[in-house]
């Protein structure tokens, strides 16, 4: 049995974030059942990434809304509100993605549900927070990493803003989501009580920064500088970065300059017998000259026995190709109820040695009308 | 009240994964004791960035174990561990990320740590899982990065491979830990027996490309390129999705109605009539976008766009994001004995309450005697 077999989850949210912690609540075994407008649905359905259209509906859509059910509702009807509460009586968690106001003008806040649902764990996700002056502005990924200074910590120097190329905002306001619902449905387990869990993208962004952004506010305001080349952490000396060799390219993540010098037998790293973080760029302009010259498993060859961190650096083709990849497990195939099936990955959290997977795909807009009408409203 | 009050956390973890999952549960209302060897502690408290320390622990340290109590114990040593186990027998939670075969020499693996508490949850973090030809792989946040094909996501084609800039995948995997304890928690509330949670850099960093990895699972094995322009944001996105520079910074320019923007800035785009194009030739458009907005200055575009709905916004440093109104409230300051320290808060709200702490980080073994007496209760 999945740990969270018996409970079930309404979802209004839509895009990402919301999505995303649903899915993970779905894989922990929670039922999730999403709730969608008639005719268009989640609008992340016609969202396209890479043009990839898979059996009629976005890629990106696929791969967040698996192993859900999809109640489509015109919840704006008085009607249709009506039949929508007598689920939403029955969930422990609700949980939305609008902007702040429209829960509320619907008749859906928390306070309406908890009226119906006393012990509901409602939760949502906003762009800027319920209240403040930017709460009508949009929650999207990377108007928000541009805002909170994240596309400076990323590239090299003389780059400029260089965003996060995937929408890591919205993921970790969903992670956060998750971990404030589960502790919250934890705290109903022991004490009987529902709860309101709110989680911003503009907080989760601060979180996700909360090491640069403390130097920051206790080094007496000065902005992160990345390295002119081969940059991986603007706060980090040399030879923290990654190297184009002959044939590819080499990360490397420590290692004491004399030692690099002596182990990569290059004579002018010597030059530095003690790695100053204001000789970083210099250092990496030698070590990046050098490392060229040979192909990226010679380099592995002498710096992985002498225990110096580094790495190849691989592309997904090459990655899948890895014993270290397969034997994870990562990758799972699951079928959609008209039988289109595809390949994505699997939950990551492992629990008593077992890998969440699950065969369910993602739903048809109100593929399961029928069935939870039948089970929550006409009984 | 917090929802984990009442439970406590052994924390045997370093560095950051385990320790920022420790930290998110102590602000969640958990009692977080890091269990350090004596005198050092922590290997943490001498990473420093920029060489900047509080007292004999860097900031770093400060920032991820605030709000945390230690219990200095050397796990080599008979004694220490009998005190360590009993306080296992007291606990609801541990941590550890230690490579294998640690715990094992010191006898603390999850069956021993039942053998003590049948209701033990206990949190394992590695770098790349524990079966396979990478489990003694170092797990350092870069290298999982390189090897994840995380680095080909962002930034332009012709600068290579382009890392996140922060230890992206500690971060996440300290996430997923938070994640898979409190689900723990959830069963042993239903089965009353301990719980093994396992978690890695990996497949944390892996989990967060999920959309990338799906279309390439689907796409007949195609890599995806950046594109090669200014602007490129996003490897999977059409154009005008990026960031771009103006005549005075830059600008953030979200999907959007690429007819209606060009529109709007003047620009004439009845070529890319096909939505289609606006993936295609991304790089044509975005050439065109770039030279557009080089002509004026931000906040003319972001009036010009912003008024009519496109989603854009500016491009803000650290200094320019605190000046703003809404960063007040995103801080909290830790009181330390002579000094202070502002640092950042938990992201989530709980009954429309911030949760903050006031609790500084601790000296290593600062605690040892209150938990001897709870030992003793």
């Amino acid at each position: 049995m999945k740990p969270l077999e018996d409970y079930l989850i309404v979802d209004f949210s839509q895009f990402l974030s919301g999505p995303s912690a649903s899915l993970r609540l779905a894989d922990l075994g929670a039922r999730v059942i999403k709730i969608e407008k008639p005719g268009t649905g989640d609008i992340c359905r016609t969202l396209y990434t890479s043009d990839l259209i898979m059996n009629g509906e976005s890629s990106v859509f696929h791969t967040i809304n698996r192993n859900k059910e999809s109640f489509a509702i015109d919840f704006k009807q008085p009607e249709e509100l009506e039949k929508l509460k007598k689920l939403l009586a029955k969930a422990d968690v609700v949980m939305h993605n609008f902007r702040p106001g429209v829960m509320e003008r619907v008749g859906l806040s928390y306070e309406d549900v908890k009226a119906i649902n006393p012990q509901v764990v409602y939760g949502e996700i906003s762009g800027f927070g319920a209240n403040g002056p930017m709460k009508s502005m949009p929650g999207q990924d990377l108007l928000l990493q541009s805002l909170t200074a994240l596309t400076w910590l990323n590239g090299n120097e003389e780059d400029g803003p260089v965003p996060m190329g995937l929408s890591i905002v919205d993921m970790l306001a969903g992670a956060h989501l998750a971990q404030g619902l589960l502790a919250a449905l934890y705290r109903k387990a022991t004490h009987q009580i529902g709860a309101l869990v709110q989680v911003s993208m503009l907080e989760s962004a601060f979180d996700f920064q909360f090491e640069t952004i403390t130097t920051f506010y206790n080094d007496g305001g000065e902005l992160p500088v990345r390295t002119k080349s081969n940059n991986a952490n603007a706060y980090l000396g040399a030879p923290y970065g990654i190297y184009q060799t002959k044939n590819g390219y080499l990360a490397l993540a420590m290692g004491e300059i004399p030692v690099l010098a002596q182990l990569l037998k290059c004579e002018e790293l010597k030059r530095f017998p003690e790695n100053k973080f204001e000789l970083r760029d210099e250092i990496k302009t030698v070590l990046a000259k050098h490392l060229k010259t040979q192909e990226t498993q010679h380099w592995l060859n002498i710096l992985e026995p002498a225990d110096i961190w580094c790495s190849n650096v691989l592309n997904y083709q090459q990655l899948f190709e890895q014993e270290g990849f397969k034997v994870l497990d990562f990758i799972q195939e699951v079928a959609m109820e008209d039988g289109y099936s595809y390949k994505t990955t699997r939950c990551p959290i492992k629990i008593d040695g077992e890998i969440f997977t699950s065969q369910k795909g993602s739903p048809k807009l109100g593929q399961d009308n029928e069935r939870i009408i039948k089970e929550f409203i006409d009984c | 009240m917090r929802p984990l009050e009442g439970l406590v956390v052994l924390e045997f973890c370093q560095f950051l994964a385990g320790p920022s999952a420790g930290l998110k549960l102590a602000d969640l209302g958990a009692r977080v004791i890091k269990i350090e060897r004596p005198l050092k502690g922590e290997a943490c408290r001498q990473l420093s960035i920029k060489d900047l320390f509080v007292d004999e622990s860097s900031l770093l340290f400060h920032t991820i174990n605030r709000n945390k109590e230690s219990f200095a114990a050397d796990l080599k040593n008979p004694d220490d561990v009998a005190l360590v186990k009993k306080l296992i027998a007291k606990a609801d939670v541990m941590t550890h990320n230690f490579r294998s075969g640690v715990m094992e020499k010191i006898g603390l693996t999850y069956q021993d740590a039942l053998a003590i508490n049948p209701k033990i949850i206990y949190g394992m973090v590695t770098g790349y899982g524990s079966k396979g030809p990478w489990a003694r792989k170092p797990g350092q946040d870069l290298l999982v990065q390189s090897l994840s094909g995380l680095t080909w996501l962002s930034g332009r084609k012709s600068q290579g491979p382009v890392p996140f800039g922060l230890s992206v995948a500690d971060i996440m995997c300290g996430n997923h830990l938070v994640q898979g304890v409190l689900t723990a928690l959830l069963k042993r509330a239903k089965t009353g027996k301990g719980v093994l949670v396992e978690v890695s850099l990996l497949e944390s960093v892996l989990d967060i490309q999920f959309e990338a990895i799906t279309s390439y699972l689907n796409d007949g094995g195609i890599i995806q390129e950046r594109g090669d322009v200014e602007g490129s944001a996003h490897a999977f996105l059409s154009a005008p999705y990026g960031v771009y520079k103006t005549k005075d910074s830059f600008i953030a320019l979200a999907m959007g109605d690429l007819l209606f923007i060009g529109e709007l800035l003047g620009l004439d785009f009845s070529a890319y009539q096909d939505k289609q194009t606006w993936f295609i030739k991304r790089d044509e458009i975005r050439t065109l976008l770039s030279e557009k907005l080089l002509t004026e200055n931000t906040p003319h575009w972001l009036k010009l766009l912003g008024d009519k709905g496109v989603w854009c916004g500016e491009v803000l440093d650290y200094t320019t994001l605190d000046a703003l109104d809404f960063a007040m409230p995103l801080k909290q300051q830790i009181k330390l004995e002579d000094t202070e320290l502002t640092t950042t808060r938990c992201p989530i709200q709980l009954d429309r309450e911030i949760l903050t702490s006031e609790k500084s980080a601790p000296k290593v073994g600062e605690h040892n005697k209150i938990l001897l007496n709870f030992l003793n209760d």
